[in-house]
């Protein structure tokens, strides 16, 4: 069952939606019942992505593959172009394991909601599903929809369960996100409208072109859209052929028939058909090759073409039977190039552009070829990045977050900080930057500004608050912006001669960041919601003591406090310290001024630890009600503060192993597009003063002048080795 | 041609032959009108029981649901008394060509007698009209639904007037249903007054029309524009548009699209819930019909239609052809399965001349695609982007003041009448890029243009439908409809509130609710007509402020949709309330969830909605 990728990972994302149906049907008095039901299905997601990712063959995740995996493409809506498709790479796979945790251990922490618990069980498991669902689509559709499908839950989850001020917390946090979302919603049509998936083949190795810049089957089309593109992919069927020439629409006897064999082409005589058997994956070129083999062939297809016709006709594949029904449907008619000199030359390429919904055609449109014009992906990024950076949150976008975590009940404050603000980080590398490089590329300064004002402007305002909870939401406004800062640097540019791995750090560091975040954040505010249930009041300078009072919860809580701060040892450690030394590289002024951002975290955290925990005796109200934690209170702290250590001590081994190689090929994809697209005409013009002098100093090695000669499309060996024995990468520091 | 011509050429289009006696051809007019006849008769028949002594304890809902039930499956149903194949439908003129039979009208047709259908079957579970008032009411709705299926076929503008007519003034009478209430008469007043002022300049404008172009058949008046249209003088031209204009007067009147819309709230807060599902649902889709076309009519130049009587032979012949080439494509083993595809090639050769407009090769076809854009003349083209920024305006206003005004309305029936003003908005948003791409040679896009405000209608016939037929069983319930008075009431009927909720999501567009593909399918239509006017010298910019407003309009009728949600859901139950009395297990609670399931489910699949409304476009731009 875990061998077919469709089943697994539809499973995965599903299983929480189905727990809700049937959650749905249990009596909704019993409150331990449903709450049980729930957990057991947030548990059965973890299980079945432990045993399908981890565990058994085909379908676990392989860390050293640097691309999508588990990846399946199923017709959804085909006149959109739009496909049920999921899959999975090294910077999706660690998002949805953490995902499955914090969904567990928020779950468990939900024994504290008293009303309602059977629509709070529904709406949890609703949410569960959007989230994994987020992670795994890659058709930008199905992730449009995902990404709202999160916000109806929240909305209620919010509203209906939270503190006092809960509508206006809900409202604001859903018209945050759905302005976002809308402006998203323009930007993927902007995108789809002007997406060509055959300018994609045309760059791909779709037709056995060695060294071609795009590997076709690294895009995981749908068989449909690779008919439009020349590539018939489907196992049976026939195709039938009619000539339309240039001024005719006289048929051509022409068949393609399906076979399992290999692509050939015979004549008959009788019936005069020129019969051409097609096997699975059959290009242009095998059948040019199998035409041109049978000279009988070959020379009907000559005699069929008009006199006088003056270079190519075209034969137009009319209808399919069969299993390729649909797809001529969807399709129109594929059209079959045919020389003069009856040879034919390409295979069913559509004569109107081929839109995509695709995240990994677009990502290949957007840095391989020409079809999204700079000054689209410069709007496209902007819209786009607004919408994640609303759910990040950044400045000045941030306001519906405090409000959001500190009337949320707290197991949904674990998820929001946990989990959805993760969704902002994740689209920003998986869509802003690979899709839109121009604008990322034109905007670094600005991406990486907005960061280092929200880790700034987060710290300072988590010192300046009263409120327990507040403080904490105020600190995910720093602490993710580190992995907004870490994801801008895009110091893979001339001045560093596109050496790609200090933003290969920095886009390791944030994604480090965003895992260590999921997992101290969502601790802190659960540390936060215990005493709150104890004691309900969270302000900052009526606690004391608590050391005393609940030692064991003190001593995790303090850990995971710790952990939030960045101490080395702890998983908030590695994510900074891999972004603050990626921004040495990019900008100096903004590095010290990220570096410095730990003396604040460390002020805010250590002052509130010092407020609460420590000092002589307890100063606010219900004194009598802090008893020490229960089991299930410590077992969930535990578990957050055991991944806390071991995701701090063993980076490597737990987290950057599943992530360095996908990150690596998106980071070196970028800096290449960088070099040969982005900074490639400047250069050429430029190029007698900067290669002659720079280049040589900077290498420290006799390099000889890059890129007169011979274009700026070969990649320079020894330029790139001389970076990188200058420099250290991600790699060696993830070893430490 | 003379009266003694004009009745004869009726003749031989009502029966479909020029033969004598009283034979009807398979697709004569009568064949393509029998939904319409069938209404007639249903009313006859409502009326006519009732002279009789055991008529009067015949329930009128039982004839009408037999009726509307019989049209409806009329309507989906072929001449040939097969379900219709979209592509063997072709584009008729019947009745001397005061009427159009082609595939948009069927398809409209089909949607507003389904809603009729279940239109019936709610006014029967929600007890208004009660079996006294049964016979009037069903007539009146019968009538005005005629009226209706007139106006989304019409293709004549005295037909369009009367269209419009018939389906108005037993609307009148509908607001003003309930006897006895001064809100009720005071709607139907307003209402009638209102309508009558837009009527007067509606045909003032098709006087002035008719006058300049000496023509009031739509195809004849696209021919006449096209030929003349660069040759008239400033006056003839100022004389056209102030025509265009007054008609457009007439049309807003119908969708209540601002400024016109001022009857909609009123009306809707005194008439029931019941007319009011009927107004906002039947009326509007059949009005947006009608907006296409007069657009189309004003701007588009369509293929020549077959006469009544001629369509069989045509489709025999292209048949025959097709046969033809079967044989000489399936001499392989496995040949051709000749079905879709064909009658759609028979078409293409039929439609001869026209050359295909899409190159696809972008930056070479493009001034292959202009010109045959401006076939016809310059003059169209002007008529176009005028018609185009006009619609475009209203639509943006419509949007924008619908929601804005909806904000402080604390009646749930006048909330969403200003609702229906907004969506009426977001609904009008499809035309403008239907027209441009038309300009721009693109028919295809054009086509997308229309299949998308065929797919809202679709769906936007459920949401709406839902949603008024919670207000009316819960008015049953609770004898109110105030948003306040809903208060909580999620413990009491938690089913039906769900339901009110997810229709609340839709009517906002939210994924994965239906109201999203509605939304999504308009927006993309914008997207991607102005995407392909971009690279013109003549940019189509306020497409994409179209655009940007339709996308802020989504996050501005947020407020007051979760409104109503918050109040159901979120606050505490009124002290004292007493019983709600509505069970969601009955069968009030179960038309709800049918209502509903399409709204919430629809995600799942909605290929096929798409790809029928796509049908329903074909061939009217090409």
């Amino acid at each position: 069952m875990f061998d077919s990728p469709l089943i697994l990972l539809s499973l995965v994302v599903f299983l929480p939606a189905i727990g809700a149906l049937v959650v749905a049907c249990l009596p909704s008095d019993k409150d331990d019942l449903l709450r049980g039901v729930t957990l057991a299905f947030t548990f059965l997601v973890l299980v079945a992505a432990v045993l399908g990712f981890l565990m058994s063959g085909s379908s676990s995740f392989d860390p050293a593959v640097g691309t999508m995996q588990n990846a399946f493409n199923v017709e959804w809506i085909p006149s959109f172009d739009i496909y049920y498709m999921l899959g999975m790479d090294g910077i999706s796979f660690p998002l949805v394991m953490l995902t499955a945790v914090v969904s567990i251990l928020a779950m468990g922490a939900s024994w504290s909601i008293k009303k309602h618990v059977k629509a709070y069980c529904i709406l949890f498991l609703l949410l569960e599903t959007g989230m994994l669902g987020v992670f795994l689509a890659l058709d930008f559709f199905l992730f449009y929809v995902f990404w709202e499908v999160m916000l109806l839950p929240m909305y209620f989850l919010i509203g209906v369960w939270g503190g006092e001020r809960r509508e206006y917390a809900a409202i604001k946090f859903f018209l945050y996100t759905l302005v976002g979302s809308v402006l998203m919603l323009i930007a993927i049509l902007m995108l789809y409208f002007n997406s060509d998936v055959r300018e994609v083949a045309k760059v791909s190795n779709i037709n056995g072109t060695p060294n071609a810049s795009v590997v076709w089957n690294d895009l995981k089309m749908a068989p449909s859209a690779e008919a439009r593109v020349g590539r018939v992919t489907t196992k049976s069927g026939a195709l039938a052929l009619s000539l339309k020439s240039l001024d005719s629409h006289e048929p051509l006897n022409v068949a393609f028939v399906g076979g399992d064999g290999d692509t050939k082409a015979s004549y008959d005589g009788v019936s005069n058909t020129v019969s051409i058997e097609i096997i699975f994956g059959t290009t242009a070129s095998d059948v040019l090759a199998a035409v041109n083999s049978d000279p009988q062939s070959a020379a009907v297809l000559y005699a069929s073409l008009p006199a006088g016709s003056d270079g190519t006709g075209s034969v137009g594949v009319g209808d399919l039977n069969g299993s390729l029904s649909a797809e001529d449907e969807a399709s129109g008619s594929y059209l079959v190039e045919v020389s003069k000199d009856g040879t034919v030359i390409a295979l069913a390429v559509s004569d109107q552009p081929v839109h995509s919904f695709n995240i990994l055609a677009m990502t290949a449109m957007g840095q391989k070829t020409e079809v999204f014009s700079p000054q689209l992906q410069w709007w496209a990024f902007v819209l786009l990045f607004i919408g994640f950076a609303i759910k990040v949150p950044s400045i000045p976008l941030h306001t519906w977050l405090p409000d959001a975590h500190v009337q949320a009940p707290t197991p949904i404050s674990m998820i929001l900080a946990g989990v959805l603000l993760k969704m902002g980080g994740y689209g920003i590398i998986r869509i802003c930057y690979p899709i839109c490089p121009h604008g990322g590329y034109d905007l670094m300064y600005v991406v990486c500004g907005i960061g280092v004002a929200s880790m700034v402007y987060g710290a300072f305002a988590a010192l300046a608050q009263t409120d327990f909870k507040r403080m904490v939401a105020y600190s995910s406004v720093s602490h993710m912006g580190y992995v907004v800062l870490g994801l801008g640097v895009w110091s893979a540019t001339k001045e560093l001669a596109y050496d790609s791995s200090f933003w290969n750090m920095g886009v390791q560091g944030a994604m480090f960041q965003m895992i260590g975040h999921g997992i101290s954040s969502a601790g802190m505010f659960f540390m936060v919601g215990v005493v709150y249930d104890r004691v309900h009041h969270r302000n900052l300078n009526e606690f004391g003591a608590l050391f005393a009072k609940m030692p064991v919860y003190t001593a995790l809580a303090i850990g995971l406090f710790f952990a939030g701060l960045g101490l080395p040892g702890l998983c908030g450690f590695i994510g900074e310290v891999f972004v603050v030394l990626s921004v040495f590289a990019f900008s100096i002024p903004l590095a010290v001024i990220s570096a410095a951002v730990v003396i604040l975290t460390a002020a805010y955290i250590l002052w509130a630890i010092q407020r609460v925990y420590l000092g002589a005796d307890y100063k606010g109200p219900h004194e009598e009600a802090l008893v020490p934690a229960t089991t299930r209170e410590n077992l969930i702290a535990g578990t957050l503060f055991v991944l806390a250590i071991l995701f701090g001590v063993f980076p490597h081994f737990f987290v950057l192993n599943y992530m360095e190689k996908t990150i690596g090929n998106q980071v070196e994809s970028l800096a290449d597009w960088t070099k040969t697209v982005k900074e490639a005409k400047p250069e050429v013009a430029a190029h007698g003063d900067e290669n002659s002098e720079e280049h040589p100093a900077e290498n420290g090695g006799p390099v000889p002048n890059v890129n007169e000669d011979n274009g700026p499309v070969t990649p320079e060996v020894p330029e790139v080795d001389g970076a990188d024995a200058r420099v250290p990468t991600g790699e060696l520091i993830a070893g430490q | 041609m003379n009266l003694h011509e004009l009745v004869s050429n009726l003749v031989i289009d009502t029966k479909g032959s020029a033969d004598g006696g009283m034979s009807f051809t398979a697709d004569s007019s009568v064949g393509a009108f029998m939904p319409e006849l069938v209404l007639c008769l249903t009313i006859l028949l409502m009326l006519f029981v009732r002279v009789f002594n055991f008529g009067r304890f015949i329930d009128a809902f039982y004839i009408a649901f037999l009726g509307a039930g019989i049209s409806f499956f009329v309507s989906i149903l072929g001449t040939d008394g097969a379900l219709t194949d979209p592509s063997t439908v072709s584009r008729m003129e019947i009745f001397t060509g005061m009427l159009v039979y082609d595939k948009f009208s069927v398809f409209i047709r089909a949607i507003l007698l389904l809603f009729l259908v279940l239109f019936t079957v709610f006014t029967k579970l929600s007890g208004i009209p009660d079996k006294e008032d049964g016979p009037d009411i069903y007539s009146l709705v019968f009538g005005s639904t005629i009226g209706l299926c007139l106006m989304a076929s019409s293709n004549h503008l005295l037909m369009i007037f009367m269209a419009v007519e018939m389906a108005s003034v037993p609307s009148y009478v509908m607001a003003g249903m309930l006897k006895g209430r001064r809100e009720a008469s005071e709607a139907a007043l307003k209402y009638a007054v209102y309508g009558a002022g837009a009527a007067g300049v509606m045909l003032y404008g098709i006087s002035l029309v008719a006058g300049i172009l000496g023509t009031v058949h739509l195809p004849t008046m696209t021919a006449q524009l096209a030929a003349n249209a660069a040759t008239f003088s400033g006056g003839e031209s100022m004389v056209l548009g102030l025509g265009g204009l007054m008609i457009m007067v007439g049309l807003a009147f119908k969708l209540s699209a601002f400024p016109f819309h001022f009857w909609c709230p009123d009306v809707f807060e005194g008439a029931s819930a019941e007319v009011n599902a009927f107004l906002s649902v039947a009326s509007k889709a059949a009005a947006l019909a009608l907006l296409v076309r007069v657009a189309i009519g004003f701007g588009v130049e369509v293929p020549e239609g077959v006469k009544p009587g001629e369509r069989t032979a045509m489709l025999a012949q292209a048949n025959v052809g097709e046969s033809d080439k079967e044989l000489l494509a399936t001499t392989g083993a496995n040949g051709v399965a000749g079905d879709e595809g064909h009658p759609h090639e028979a078409g293409e050769e039929h439609a001869g001349g026209h050359p295909h407009g899409l190159d696809g090769d972008a930056a070479h076809g493009h001034d292959d695609d202009h010109a045959h854009g401006s076939v016809g003349s310059a003059g169209l083209s002007n008529v176009r982007w005028f018609a185009a920024k006009l619609i475009a305006l209203l639509a943006i206003l419509s949007c924008t003041f619908g929601n804005l005004a909806a904000y402080g309305q604390t009646n749930v029936k006048r909330l969403l009448a200003y609702s229906t003003i907004a969506h009426a908005g977001y609904m009008m948003m499809a035309v403008p890029p239907m027209l441009i791409a038309a300009d721009l040679g693109f028919p295809n896009m054009a086509e997308n243009a229309l299949g998308s405000l065929s797919v809202y209608i679709s769906i936007y016939m459920f949401m709406n439908l839902g949603a008024f037929a919670i207000i009316a069983f819960l008015r049953n319930a609770m004898r109110t409809e105030e948003i306040a008075d809903y208060a909580g009431l999620i413990r009491r009927c938690p089913c039906i509130v769900v339901c009110f909720t997810l229709i609340m999501f839709s009517l906002i567009g939210m994924p994965p609710l239906a109201g999203f593909i509605g939304k999504f399918a308009i927006f993309a239509s914008i997207a991607e007509v102005y995407g392909s006017s971009a690279g013109t010298d003549n940019p189509a910019t306020f497409l994409l402020i179209m655009l940007v407003l339709g996308g802020a309009n989504t996050a501005l009728s947020l407020f007051y949709y979760l409104r109503i949600v918050k109040v159901m859901t979120i606050d505490p139950e009124p002290e004292g309330r007493e019983s709600v009395g509505f069970n969601d297990v009955s069968w009030q609670g179960a038309f709800v969830i049918a209502i509903t399931l399409p709204t919430a489910f629809l995600i799942v699949s909605w290929g096929w909605l798409h790809d029928w409304a796509m049908a329903a476009a074909e061939h009217l731009f090409s």
